[in-house]
């Protein structure tokens, strides 16, 4: 089981608390998470990746075990302590001021 | 007693102001959807309690929201906006040619007789429909691609079609605006379109009289005259007496002719609202005074109303999509400013007050007349 943690807006979209809790079959990327999530929560669609190329929206981050792995291919490894559950998969807005 | 439903969208949310007949006292529900822009909100003439909300933001994107219980309470539905085929290209600000991308949705237009039903305006312009409630959008291609598409350009405010207008006696004709293109008409339901833009003045475009560049701010109609359209340009008011084939100026007394918003009194085709701003590059009210400036006469004699508008020391501004009339009589007026009030009049804009003050910033501002 992943743990995903998602910021507060998409929480409200989603109408979840903080984390999600995600069966992923495969291998535990952040593309499979992301698809995961898309399943379950088919109002994400479109709000962290872009509807037609599937590209991280510019103002969101992936964080894990303190690392930003927004820049990682999305179908590279997640972390063990991910894939474990022991840590959570952060999807993350940008800071941005107004 | 008939009432009225006001639908305000703003850079923080969206917000729902109800009141009787007499609309001197209003209920305010809301922020719906905190913390996102709402471009716009719209209810279905068809059945009122069907309303429509564009949600967007900086970090995610766009999402349609649909309420079918007046807005007490709402569900997301399809936010999947894909341009037809390959996108292609148009001006960039520096005349370059910048492919399209879709970045929001900046005016729902639910149709005059089906709930499900509804086009969307979007940046970068382009025209998209649904028939399901919104659930899948799908793009009237035919309007980028009728040929002067690659040469529309953005405004300061982005590339957007911010103005749809449905012909009540004809279902297949309609008309739309874009900023820094023009206004178009089509006659076959959305399939062809043409530029009309005839009589159209733009100093800030290399060709004056150009075919297609003009910064149209917004255009209106009277339901009984859909053949005379109204229309704000970035600078001049303007009027068609031909559904558009061709236009001329109306700006006549008024201080400034630059400005955002226009719209007619649903009872008197030839009373018609506008709200000066000083100029392009000051975007505030001019001398510091909140005036709506009212015509009888389709134009060129306006006459200022200021009554319960602050005649001081505001600097707000007026956008494209922040004035609205219902169809009570007298003929209920409201606008939203910048600087996050609702203005209502219930006498033609003889009198105001506010309905809600400090709300955020005001983008969009609809109204709904209840049985």
């Amino acid at each position: 089981m992943i743990r995903v943690e998602l910021p507060v807006h998409l929480r409200t979209l989603a109408q979840v608390d903080r984390e999600v809790e995600l069966d992923v079959r495969g291998p535990a990327t952040a593309g499979a998470v992301l698809d995961a999530l898309e399943a379950r929560y088919p109002m994400l669609r479109g709000t962290i990746r872009d509807h037609v190329t599937q590209q991280r929206r510019a103002f969101v981050r992936y964080f894990a075990c303190g690392r930003d792995l927004s820049h990682t291919p999305v179908d590279a490894p997640l972390p063990d302590a991910v894939t474990r559950g022991a840590e959570p998969f952060l999807v993350v807005g940008a800071m941005a001021g107004g | 007693m008939s009432g009225v439903r006001v639908l305000v969208g703003t850079r923080k949310g969206g917000f729902v102001l109800t009141s009787d007949g007499k609309r001197q006292r209003w209920d305010v529900s809301g922020p719906h959807f905190a913390g996102w822009e709402i471009y716009h909100i719209k209810g279905s003439p068809a059945d009122p309690n069907r309303l429509y909300a564009s949600q967007s933001s900086g970090w995610f994107g766009q999402v349609i929201q649909r309420s079918n219980d007046a807005g007490k309470t709402w569900e997301p539905v399809g936010n999947k906006f894909a341009y037809d085929g390959v996108p292609g290209t148009h001006q960039w600000y520096d005349g370059t040619p910048h492919p399209w991308e879709f970045k929001r949705v900046w005016h729902l237009e639910p149709s005059l007789t089906d709930p499900d039903a509804v086009y969307a305006g979007v940046e970068d312009a382009a025209l998209f429909h649904t028939t399901d409630g919104g659930q899948n959008w799908r793009e009237l291609a035919g309007l980028r691609g009728h040929g002067s598409g690659p040469h529309w350009a953005p405004g300061a405010g982005g590339m957007c079609l911010h103005t749809i207008l449905l012909d009540p006696s004809d279902p297949k004709r309609m008309f739309i605006a874009i900023s820094a293109a023009g206004a178009f008409r089509s006659d076959d339901a959305g399939k062809s379109w043409r530029p009309i833009n005839r009589g159209l003045k733009s100093a800030q475009i290399p060709d004056p009289t150009a075919e297609v560049g003009h910064c149209v701010h917004r255009i209106a109609m009277h339901r009984s005259r859909p053949k005379v359209l109204f229309m704000q340009k970035h600078w001049d008011v303007m009027r068609s007496d031909d559904a558009g084939e061709s236009w001329t100026e109306v700006s006549g007394n008024l201080p400034t002719d630059f400005g955002f918003p226009i719209d007619v009194h649903a009872h008197e085709p030839e009373t018609i609202y506008v709200v000066p701003i000083k100029s392009d590059s000051e975007h505030f009210v001019p001398d510091g005074k909140l005036r709506v400036y009212r015509s009888r006469t389709g134009g060129n004699e306006w006459e200022p109303l200021t009554q319960g508008l602050p005649q001081s020391n505001c600097y707000v501004n007026v956008l494209r999509d922040a004035m609205a009339v219902d169809a009570l009589d007298p003929c209920g007026v409201y606008f939203g400013t910048t600087g996050g009030q609702v203005y209502a009049s219930a006498d033609a804009g003889d009198s105001w007050s506010a309905a809600v003050r400090d709300l955020p910033a005001v983008l969009s501002v609809e109204v709904q007349t209840l049985p």
